[in-house]
């Protein structure tokens, strides 16, 4: 008989906190800049230099612990955690330990239409590290030399730590998008895993189904997408499941997980681990945030995914639209925008309009809906124009590339296109009855009860008033015209 | 008295005597222009050229910019402008503070080609008055020694008696000043480095309280426990010297937001009614008997003024040491790690892997106190070994806090010898390191609690001057500089120069 297992599965996410500046002196965090344009002495390492805390940083922690729930600690202390790589210019990371900024929240997670409650056991803050370029060789070993770039050195980032609570690959995937969404939204983090943003390791253990008792965990580090951490699991899983299978033990160790392979390999075991010796850094007082200024850092507390989901599907847009918007922040922003200068146009236009036809035309263009010359106000007044009936649909897509390019307000574009949409029904009576007439043939097929041929008709009277006929007025005209045949 | 000599007023004349004067003395001369900046840098730098060769206070001497400076103070001076009193005053730099521009060794190996890309804040503080750096001077290695002996580079003499030592960790910046290559200096005390060489070399050394000066810039030994300073002759120039330090700096966390007061005016002040402990730990036959004399005389001295003394006890002395020895090198530990042969550091030759670079570069580049306190650092911080020593440490340390906080509700200074002897000789200690260790017991707690503590010289034993501590409690600066500065009134040994450096 085979033991089928459960998987116990803990993640620890590290996400990239989005301050202007870095966690510890003033530098820029802007990523994909040249190598080391962006350091100072205290990013460097420089002999005598000293951190100071970034606010904002702290003011991004909390926000995030309070929107996972998190009990926003009084006091946490920054600390040491020593070893040495040549991406650590001080030789220590300043982190947080024993005393971090956040403590016991939760996340909660759909998989399956069900929802279930993840623990997060804690949160802290603490410094990047660099990037090593090695040379020669993708990894370094093999390499000729390795270069070393600090921009990345000293930026913060939060540790998100959840209990061992996720039971599957798909509810790990659920936790790490459910994540990112919340973080993404909230503003503290740009939820780009590819780009490490987002930073993944999984804690992975075996046990029989059944059973209670945690077997021996180890780490995978080096999970770097949605795809990955899915392969990840089951690659570790299997791995491990092999090993108990034939009566073996599973050696608590650190593994790193390789894409192409889809398979991990031993990083460091136990025994290899570093002591870090961690203590309280003497440079940095204690982090005391007052309950007035928890108060003041949480005034403008943002609203959550799962706030803003029961906004939009109480303004009926629809469900792939609601996850459409969450996922990019700036098409939010530019329809939030418009919603708050909307007037007459229903939210649902706009937004139907928002992530169709404009984002369509802004893909390729490098402004996009950050500073796109169709401000908010211009495109509600040019849909204003379609729901009041003044224009067509296809002017509406017209006039709004032509906005895009010029950046003129709805009355202006209309004047230049040659007035509003033909809906006086005398000036559309003559048109009709010249095109019906070039046209018995297809009259008669109508008659005949392929309505079906009207669209042709429908087509000609659009060339013949270039485009500027309402639709509506016309079939209903063509319509009572050959009813009169 | 001491071989030195006393030297009053009626020498003014000679320009070479202009280095042993006080800088505020100078200033008025400055100001009057009776002697131009210009003439005052040719003068320490003339003592340099004399003297250096044997004293070897200075690694690195900064002639172009300090020349540069000097002239474009006189330009000022000549218009009429009323410049700081400390505009224009050679002071010697410990070359444990980064200089834009300098090499800023720390006297190791280690650092031997690091120049530094920023200035201090307290090299910016020192810019502001148009004070001038005139060089950067030895000290034991990254500041862990108490005589200039663990310099990588040499050792310091002591300019009362060249085969003795300055003590340390900041003796070049002492011996600097007490030989006339510098009217003043900066050092840096973690247990006793600015105090002690101050006693040795018969100067006023002061470690302000933990949180007044910016450490920002100063190559960190022990994170919490360093402080940087001022060496002069006087009580008063130490007041100048520290309204110009003193201060919040925005670049240092630990920095003290407190106010900063105009620390001349305590000057002024008597020690009438003042209250003053003297602990009997620190009187022990471990005190040589010519400094307990000394110690003796000072107390009776302030007495004639009206103060009051008593003797007290206080346990913690031991305890401090030991704390000290501890917290000291697990914070050292850490902040020597950047030191790791990657950037601006010494690197070995022909490394074949990361680990390999790591060892050898560090074992070249730092000397045997260094990585003994290095290993002592990491052991004590060790998993397993935390919590014994480390953590025991850090509340031992709150003790000998509260026990201080104690005592300042009696009494408003604590009095000790600095030292308990005079200037040893180079060796004297080595086989031992243990004995120099006992040698900071006096100073060390200071540190421990964050206290200000002034050393001034108090009288002579053999030819070598005494040492006189006076600690206050926490930024309460001002009566420890109103004691010091009542017993100068009174008293010449502050006056007198070594005999050989005239
Ligand atoms: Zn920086």
């Amino acid at each position: 008989m085979t033991t089928t297992y459960e998987m116990v599965i803990g993640l620890e996410v590290h996400a990239q906190l989005k301050t202007k500046t870095k966690l510890f002196c003033g530098c820029s965090t802007h990523f994909g800049d040249a190598v080391n344009t962006h350091v100072c002495p205290v990013c460097l390492g420089m002999p005598g230099s000293l951190p100071v805390l970034n606010k904002r940083a702290v003011e991004m922690a909390v926000i995030a612990g309070k929107a996972l729930n998190c009990d926003i600690q009084e006091t946490s202390v920054f600390a040491r955690k020593n070893y040495f790589y040549p991406d650590l210019p001080k030789g220590y990371q300043i982190s947080q330990f024993e005393l971090p900024l956040c403590l016991g929240g939760h996340l909660d997670i759909v998989v399956d239409d069900q929802i279930k409650r993840i623990g997060i056991t804690r949160i802290h803050m603490e410094e990047d590290a660099g990037k090593l370029l090695h040379q020669g060789s993708g990894a370094i070993a093999g390499s000729t030399h390795s270069l070393v770039d600090l921009n990345r050195a000293c930026t913060p980032l939060i540790e998100i730590v959840s209990e061992p609570d996720i039971r599957s690959a798909a509810e790990a995937r659920a936790y790490v998008e459910s994540l990112r969404i919340i973080l993404r939204t909230i503003g503290v983090n740009d939820g780009n895993l590819e780009e490490g943003s987002m930073r993944v390791d999984v804690n992975l253990s075996l046990r029989p189904s059944g059973t209670s008792k945690f077997g021996t965990r180890t780490e995978v580090k080096n999970v770097n997408s949605f795809r990955s951490i899915e392969r990840a699991i089951a690659s570790e899983f299997a791995r491990q499941k092999e090993i108990l299978d034939a009566g073996g033990v599973v050696i608590q160790q650190t593994r790193n997980y390789h894409d192409d392979t889809q398979t991990t390999t031993a990083l460091r075991d136990k025994e290899e681990a570093h002591d870090y010796r961690y203590f309280p850094d003497p440079d940095l007082l204690p982090l005391v945030l007052s309950k007035l200024q928890l108060q003041d850092i949480l005034a403008n507390f943002p609203e959550l995914p799962e706030q803003i989901r029961h906004r939009y599907l109480g303004l009926v847009l629809t469900d792939s639209d609601v996850v459409v918007l969450l996922e990019d922040m700036t098409m939010r922003a530019y329809f939030e925008a418009c919603l708050k200068v909307s007037g007459v146009v229903p939210a649902k236009e706009i937004c139907k309009w928002v992530v169709g036809d404009l984002n369509a035309f802004l893909k390729d263009r490098p402004e996009g809906f950050a500073s796109t010359m169709a401000t908010p106000e211009k495109f509600v007044g040019l849909l204003a124009l379609l729901v009041a009936g003044t224009i067509s649909g296809k002017m509406m897509k017209d006039l709004l590339q032509k906005m895009i390019e010029t950046g003129q307000n709805a009355d202006v574009l209309l004047t230049q296109s040659g007035g509003a949409q033909v809906s006086d029904a005398s000036e559309l009576i003559p048109v009709i009855e010249k095109v019906l007439a070039a046209n018995p043939d297809v009259v008669e097929k109508i008659k005949s009860g392929k309505s079906q041929s009207a669209e042709f008709l429908m087509g000609q009277v659009m060339k013949e008033t270039r485009g500027k006929a309402k639709p509506d007025l016309v079939r209903q005209i063509i319509a009572e015209v050959i009813s009169k045949y | 008295m001491g071989r030195g000599r006393v030297y009053g007023a009626e020498d003014f004349g000679g320009l070479t005597m202009s280095i042993f004067k006080s800088a505020v003395e100078l200033h008025g001369l400055l100001q009057s222009r009776s002697l131009t900046c210009v003439d005052l840098l040719d003068a320490v730098y003339a003592q340099v050229d004399a003297q250096d060769s044997q004293v070897k206070a200075y690694i690195s001497l900064l002639r172009e910019t300090a020349y540069e400076r000097a002239r474009s103070l006189d330009l000022r001076f000549d218009a009429g402008e009323e410049l700081p009193v400390l505009a224009g005053i050679p002071i010697a730099i410990k070359d444990n503070i980064c200089l834009k521009g300098s090499r800023t060794t720390c006297s190791s190996k280690m650092l031997e080609n690091f120049v530094s890309p920023y200035d201090a804040t307290v090299i910016n503080r020192l810019n502001a008055q148009g004070m001038i750096p005139v060089g950067k001077t030895n000290l034991d290695e990254f500041a862990m020694g108490s005589s200039t002996e663990n310099s990588a580079f040499f050792t310091t003499a002591n300019p009362w008696d060249l085969d003795r030592v300055p003590g340390g960790s900041s003796g070049g910046s002492a011996a600097a000043v007490a030989a006339g290559e510098a009217i003043v200096a900066l050092g840096s005390d973690t247990g006793g480095s600015i105090r002690q060489p101050a006693a040795f070399c018969g100067l006023v050394g002061m470690k302000p309280s933990y949180g007044r000066v910016s450490r920002y810039g100063l190559v960190a030994f022990a994170s919490s426990l360093d402080q940087i300073g001022p060496f002069a002759r006087t009580v008063e120039d130490v007041a100048y010297l520290l309204n110009a330090l003193c201060g919040f700096d925005p670049l240092e966390s630990t920095s003290s937001r407190q106010a900063v007061p105009d620390f001349t005016k305590s000057l002024s002040r008597d020690v009438k009614g003042l209250k003053i402990g003297i602990p009997k730990e620190m009187m022990g036959e471990f005190v040589h008997s010519d400094i307990r004399e000394a110690t003796m005389k000072a107390l009776d001295l302030l007495k004639t003024q009206g103060a009051e003394w008593e003797e007290i006890s206080f346990d913690m002395f031991d305890y401090a040491v030991s704390t000290y020895y501890i917290l000291a090198p697990a914070e050292a530990s850490a902040n020597l790690s950047r030191f790791d042969g990657v950037r601006y550091t010494h690197r070995c030759a022909d490394s074949h892997s990361l680990k390999e670079m790591y060892t050898r570069s560090r074992g070249e580049g730092f000397g045997p106190e260094v990585q003994r306190r290095i290993i002592l650092g990491t052991y004590v911080l060790s998993s397993g070994y935390y919590d014994a020593y480390y953590l025991k440490a850090q509340k031992v340390r709150t003790l000998i806090k509260n026990g201080f906080e104690k005592l300042f509700q009696t009494y408003d200074v604590i009095v000790t010898p600095t030292t308990p002897t005079t200037a040893f000789k180079p060796g004297e200690h080595s086989e031992n390191p243990l004995a120099m260790y006992l040698a900071d017991i006096a100073t060390i707690p200071a540190n421990m609690g964050g206290l200000p503590a002034m050393s001034i010289p108090v009288g002579f034993s053999n030819g070598m001057p005494i040492g006189l501590q006076i600690m206050g409690k926490a930024f309460d600066e001002e009566t420890v500089l109103r004691v010091g500065h009542a017993y100068q009134q009174l008293t010449d040994f502050h006056r007198q120069v070594p005999g050989g450096m005239q």
